[in-house]
């Protein structure tokens, strides 16, 4: 058997997400990358696909029949995504009921590789105190930069992390309103390295947009972020919708490679908390009791 | 050789990376500095990391004179690289504690050099003279600091003005295995070359070069350009005898922790009455009618963080206890400045600083405590001073200034000549709105003017004499403020205080039960029972005693908490205020 270069049992349990299935070509072999091992995945364009370690005979362009490959990973199609995992993986991915409303537009915003931590990324997408510095103008704007109390929970029975009341002020908060507004958030950290947040609708004020972040771990300091959006809207393109995202993504990127240590340390001492950090408390301390190690830089016992 | 590396004195920069405003990139031994100069020419040497969440602090902003991380925009001073404000919670003020790890920093011979662990002092060279010499661009090596010193030995290049030449007498006139100096000499020409090899990590460093004379002009560039082909040229050598040899390992730097109390939620630091500090009155002066200014620089060492609205207290000779606010802007961090008004009826404190305290004088002060903190998230700040009341106000209306926050500062007194510290309210331009000579009435008339329209996003800062402080609280509340954007501080406590009561105090946390009898505090009873808690003003005005209720009616006496929280029964100030139930249980 392959050695696997990731130890942390935990992570190689989990489904990782690897692709946007509409941007992969029925038939044709796509390499990748997953916890430093080299792989390569397949879909049929009739919902079936196949992931498998990277092998000569079968090299990035070539066509295959996703049938008659041998070998393969563990593999699931869900939200837009191909996933896979190097472990003993759970049954089913963590739920997003609102991916099956018929309205919705569902479209991957962008896949962008980040020279940082899954964890550190995940902590970004929590964070509101940023949005006035980072995303000036768009998410938040100075001098309204209070973070205001918000809830925190860890759902014990699902195993996921849940901010609610979470509320900030945006600048331009709808397409058709000119003032700035307080924008409801609902955070949840349902898998180490994804998130899904909610927004208030700019057309629908009795629901609410999705938006996810899945972390592909590339190695400890690299991802690929797969940007998921499942949103109301039915004006605009697809293009001027991922544009915005992106805008937004690219934003972050800079600040995101500029942290140090990129791993995430998870002794409480290493960084200075505030209680606007009350989600990313909450989640270093899940990651701490989970037992993860990778990707982030475990607390001495 | 590394390890002795630390306490050495190492450049880390040249004086043209550090233009106005910028913020440079450094590293040393592996660890990364944030390299800025503040518009007092004061040169920062940092850990190159935010505290809260790591982001490098080299992509900040330098604003001269504090510099603000890019991810949350947290704020640092110039000198002491302590955290002035937390956007995030704009009404609270940041524990004075957060502060960003330091290293020395000493600029000479166009060169920024500092240490981890410095012992002893920055080299100094005889042959060199301070603004007689020509400092070389930094030329990057990957090439360990001892295979560079050791190549540097063999260098061999020609005088200033001799550059076109090429038979110099190059000899080593001194090296180690940090620095080379050498001497060319071609005929009547000679030139004294000293380089420092910066050890950036295990496999990495810069030739700092500084040669004697001063150039110019076109033999300045042709110097220039044959030091850089030169030194390009040893580059090239250096690096391919590195490559030979196996890579080392990069160094480690080990990042400090923040301190245990940091590492929770923040609560407010603990501090009892004391006087930890020893300033020396650098300068006493007229700062307007009756007011004297005093600026209070440090004996040793840097001056603790403040943040605007904070006050020291200064303990006087003659053993009386008096708090002033400090009225410095942001990053003014090498001294306290602070104004004190003489009063008809002192009771010995404003006539002491007056008439006793001259320049030269060393007087004991606390650190800075912020009871009256400026919230920076308002579409509009309106600050109402009276008389001497103008100094916290003061500190607030330059933070805004410097962060182009809109802001106006309403200034009641007499006449001009009694507007304290001109040379500083002359930076706030137009937001500067004195009023001069008014009656009481006419004070009222033009406070509802002021405060008439109220919009929400807008915050209210007063401080003055009482009764002014209560007139505008009294219009502002008609005006349709409500008490969440108002603050205000009171010089003093004007009320009688009545001690006649007693009763019994139970500290929840610290599971004590005491008796205060009548004509004693819960602050003093508490003191003697062991309990630390910090106070300042001890009349009820500074609100530095502030405790918890849990249980229980207090009897408010103070004058620092506004109806509302003096209704809600959760806040009491110890110093002065009492119980009117039998038992108060305090969150302590």
């Amino acid at each position: 058997m392959t050695k696997t270069r990731c130890t942390d049992q935990v992570i190689l349990d989990l489904w990782h997400p690897l692709a946007a299935l509409a941007e992969v070509r029925a038939g044709v072999v796509v390499d990748t990358v997953l916890l430093e091992e080299r792989l390569s995945l397949a879909i049929d364009g009739k919902g079936s696909a196949a992931v498998w370690r990277d092998r000569a005979d079968l090299a990035e362009g070539s066509l295959v029949d996703v049938a008659a490959v041998d070998g393969k990973l563990p593999v699931k199609l869900a939200y837009g995504y191909i996933w896979t995992s190097l472990g003993n993986p759970p049954a089913d991915l963590f739920p997003i009921p609102e991916f099956d409303e018929p309205d919705r537009r569902k479209l991957n915003a962008a896949t962008v590789g980040v020279n940082v931590s899954a964890p550190r990324a995940i902590e970004n997408f929590l964070d509101m105190g940023h949005f006035p510095y980072v995303h000036t103008d768009i998410l938040g704007a100075e001098p309204h930069t209070e973070v205001k109390e918000y809830d925190v929970e860890i759902s014990v029975d699902r195993d996921e992390i849940l901010a609610t009341r979470c509320r900030f002020f945006q600048p331009m908060a709808s397409t058709t309103s000119t003032e700035g507004a307080d924008v409801d958030y609902i955070y949840r950290v349902p898998h180490p390295y994804c998130s899904v947040l909610y927004k208030s609708s700019p057309v629908d004020e009795s629901r609410l947009d999705v938006i996810a972040v899945f972390l592909q771990p590339v190695d400890q300091e690299h991802v690929r972020a797969h940007m998921m959006l499942c949103i109301l809207d039915e004006e605009n393109e697809d293009k001027v919708i991922k544009r915005f995202q992106q805008t937004i993504f690219g934003q972050d990127k800079p600040i995101l490679e500029n942290q140090f240590p990129k791993r995430l340390p998870l002794d409480p001492r290493a960084e200075t908390p505030i209680r606007a950090d009350k989600s990313a408390i909450a989640y270093r301390r899940w990651l701490s009791q989970k037992g993860v190690t990778y990707g982030v830089i475990p607390a001495a016992t | 050789m590394l390890d002795t590396a630390k306490t050495r004195w190492h450049p880390v920069a040249a004086t043209y990376d550090l233009p106005f405003r910028h913020v440079f990139h450094a590293q040393l031994l592996g660890r990364e500095f944030a390299v800025w100069r503040a518009d007092d020419g004061y040169v920062n040497v940092w850990e190159n990391r935010c505290l809260h969440r790591g982001v490098r602090l080299s992509i900040g902003i330098n604003d001269g004179r504090e510099l603000k991380c890019q991810y949350h925009g947290w704020r640092y001073s110039n000198r002491t690289a302590g955290c002035t404000y937390i956007p995030a919670h704009p009404a609270d003020a940041p524990a004075r504690t957060i502060t960003n790890r330091t290293f020395a920093a000493v600029e000479r011979y166009g060169l920024i050099w500092s240490a981890e662990e410095p012992q002893g002092e920055v080299p100094e060279l005889p042959g060199l003279a301070e603004g007689e010499l020509l400092t070389l661009r930094g030329i990057p090596v990957n090439a360990p600091a001892d295979v560079v010193a050791a190549r540097l030995e063999g260098y061999r290049f020609q005088p200033n003005g001799r550059t076109d030449g090429s038979d110099a007498k190059v000899s080593v006139e001194a090296s180690n295995e940090f620095s080379v100096a050498l001497r060319a000499v071609d005929g009547e020409a000679s030139t004294l070359a000293v380089f420092f090899v910066q050890p950036v990590d295990s496999n990495r460093s810069v030739i700092r070069g500084v040669l004697d004379g001063k150039v110019e002009g076109a033999v300045r560039l042709a110097v220039l350009h044959h030091h850089n082909d030169l030194l390009s040229k040893l580059r090239d050598i250096a690096e391919h005898e590195a490559q030979a040899q196996p890579v080392p390992a990069p160094l480690e730097p080990v990042i400090d922790r923040v301190s245990p109390e940091l590492a929770e939620m923040p609560e407010e630091t603990k501090h009892g009455r004391k006087a930890t500090i020893r300033v020396e009155v650098a300068r006493k002066w007229q700062a307007a009618d009756g007011i004297a200014g005093f600026e209070l620089r440090p004996i040793k060492g840097l001056l603790p963080t403040f943040q605007p609205g904070a006050h020291i207290d200064v303990h006087l000779p003659n053993g009386l206890i008096r708090q002033y606010s400090i009225t410095n802007g942001p990053g003014e961090s090498d001294s306290y400045i602070i104004g004190v008004k003489l009063e008809r009826d002192s009771k010995g404190g404003s006539t002491c600083l007056h008439e006793t305290v001259r320049q030269g004088d060393v007087l004991a002060i606390s650190e800075p405590r912020n009871n009256f903190p400026l919230r920076r998230d308002a579409m509009k700040t309106i600050f109402v001073a009276g008389g001497i009341g103008i100094t916290p106000l003061l500190a607030m209306a330059q933070a805004l200034s410097n962060q182009s926050l809109n802001f106006e500062l309403h200034y009641f007194a007499q006449n001009e000549a009694q507007l304290a510290f001109p040379e500083k309210t002359a930076c706030l331009g137009t937001s500067l709105k004195p009023h001069l000579g008014l009656s009481p009435e006419q004070t009222g008339a033009r406070l509802r003017e002021i405060l008439s329209g109220y919009r929400s996003d807008a915050h209210l800062y007063l401080c003055g004499p009482g009764p002014m402080l209560e007139a505008a609280r009294h219009v502002a509340a008609e005006a349709g403020w409500p008490e969440t954007a108002v603050h205000f501080e009171y010089f003093k406590n004007t009320n009688v205080i009545d001690d006649s009561s007693s009763f019994e105090v139970a500290l929840a946390r610290s599971c004590v039960t005491l008796k205060v009898p009548a004509g004693r505090t819960i602050l003093d009873v508490m003191r003697e029972a062991g309990i630390d808690m910090p106070s300042s003003c001890e009349q009820g005005a500074c609100g530095t005693c502030l405790a918890t209720v849990i249980e229980g009616e207090p009897d408010h006496q103070d004058v620092y908490l506004n109806d509302a929280e003096r209704k809600s029964g959760t806040k009491i100030m110890t110093c002065v205020s009492r119980a009117k139930s039998a038992r108060l249980v305090l969150d302590l």
